[in-house]
């Protein structure tokens, strides 16, 4: 290990993952520091991903691959099912392969990665962050760095510590519970969504199918309703309704933030991504191959900066992120806004409207306009949702 | 008693750390910096912890409480 690197990425995520190789590849000295033992695991997350999200990054790999997806299925409140066919169109991952693969990517790049490196503070030189401070199994080390790139999640404190207003507004925390059930009797290529008050209000309850009749499972609700009632209280309540006897493999809780982009994503010296920078698409809560996407700019553009002898270069990443996503996010957002607020009889009469109409012309797409057209009533509700 | 002192009086904040999942919803809302997580330990920095309850609000599975009388030292 070097005392100094260029490029220092904190967290080694899909999105810290994809900075720290694109960074590499232009030639700059990178290391990724992770604070667990293990690359990819704990896994918190659905799991679900397009095919055009992975493949960007990495060549798609039946051994991170659980199951192919080509139906969505939305449920309302009374249990309709919408379902939506999509041909090939995405995953349900692995990812505590998936994590790990994509990390070896960095690392073929050249990147160096260190395990147990739990970084807890920065150094600050003039108003410019110049390196990291962590802990490697209970010594206290430092190392200087001319960019710091955050990838440090959902709990992120990398950037407040730089001076960017990273907290999230607890109303925009989607906070999750998840687990991997197994004997659970659903379709194998459809992803499950369900909606309503009684099972995840303001957000929603995901079933996706993985191999060999298991199924992640879960929910996320925001934290307006955990002041009441809490995302396991969901659970347990869904799960004794549904499936009172499914063997439980893995169980945990975690937290999406969904919310458009942080105002700042760098500053001199830092830049963040992934979570940390809240690149989550705030409607689906999808945040893999958004966060993916922010890694690859994010690291691209420090390793240019490097090349460049150019520091203040960094700071154009805001503006390319905004172009290529942030802007799409601001869109998700106010939509989500008015999707989650609809109540259990307008997801009802959604639903039903959406069923009468001939079964090849049922796209999401379509979910929206025909409900517009069959009920009027909605009209209000819907035009909300699409103004900009 | 003796309680444990927030940034704005007695502590009301009591994060059970066995219970915990470390999932990092509670830094997240944070508005303090307040909350110390590493892979499988968490804890309140008192001094900076000003009573908001919004890691409270936020934990997906109930482990940490609001207690009014305050956290004993």
């Amino acid at each position: 290990m070097k005392t100094d690197y260029d490029i220092i990425v904190v967290g080694a995520g899909p999105a810290g993952s994809i900075a720290a190789r694109f960074a590499a590849e232009q030639g700059a000295s990178v290391l990724m520091l992770e604070k667990d033992r293990d690359v990819g695991y704990p896994v918190r997350c659905g799991e679900a991903i397009s095919k055009a999200g992975v493949s960007e990054f990495i060549e798609p790999d039946e051994r991170w691959i659980s199951a192919h997806i080509s139906k969505f299925a939305l449920i309302s409140p009374d249990g309709t099912e919408a379902v939506i066919e999509f041909g090939d169109a995405g995953y349900v991952l692995e990812r505590r392969i998936f994590d790990y693969e994509l990390a070896k990517t960095a690392a073929k790049a050249g990147a160096e990665i260190l395990t147990r490196a739990y970084v807890n503070g920065l150094i600050i030189e003039n108003g410019k962050v110049c390196g990291v401070k962590y802990d490697y199994r209970g010594q206290q080390k430092e190392l200087r760095a001319k960019v710091v790139i955050g990838a440090d999640g959902v709990e992120s404190r990398v950037g407040r510590w730089a001076g960017l207003k990273t907290y999230i507004d607890f109303r925009d925390m989607e906070c999750c519970v998840q687990i991997t059930a197994s004997n659970i009797n659903v379709n194998n290529e459809t992803l499950y969504f369900y909606f309503g008050q009684n099972v995840a209000p303001g957000g929603y309850f995901w079933i996706f199918p993985k191999v060999n009749g298991a199924a992640n499972i879960g929910l996320g609700v925001s934290g307006m309703v955990g002041k009441k009632k809490s995302a396991l209280s969901f659970l347990n309540n869904f799960m004794e309704q549904n499936f009172p006897s499914a063997p439980i493999l893995t169980s945990i809780a975690g937290g999406v933030p969904s919310s458009i982009t942080l105002e700042k994503i760098s500053a001199p010296g830092i830049m963040l991504v992934g979570d940390a920078a809240r690149q989550v698409n705030p409607l689906s809560g999808g945040g893999i191959a958004s966060g993916m996407i922010g890694g690859s700019i994010a690291g691209r553009i420090a390793g240019e900066a490097v090349k460049k002898n150019n520091p203040d270069y960094i700071l154009t990443y805001d503006k390319e992120w905004h172009n290529r996503l942030g802007k799409r996010h601001e869109i998700f957002e106010r939509i989500k806004n008015g999707i989650y607020n609809f109540s259990d009889e307008k997801f009802n009469k959604i639903a039903h409207s959406f069923n009468s109409i001939p079964k090849e012309k049922r796209t999401l797409g379509r979910l929206f306009t025909t409900a517009l057209v069959n009920q009027p009533s909605l009209l209000v509700d819907i035009a909300k949702v699409f103004i900009i | 008693m003796k309680y444990r002192q927030a940034k704005t009086g007695k502590l009301m904040i009591d994060i059970l750390p066995d219970k915990c999942d470390y999932c990092g919803c509670c830094v997240g809302v944070c508005p303090e910096d307040a909350i110390e997580l590493k892979e499988a330990e968490i804890f309140i920095i008192d001094e900076r912890c000003t009573n908001c309850a919004k890691c409270v609000w936020s934990c997906p599975i109930e482990v940490i409480k609001f207690n009014k009388e305050g956290v004993p030292a």
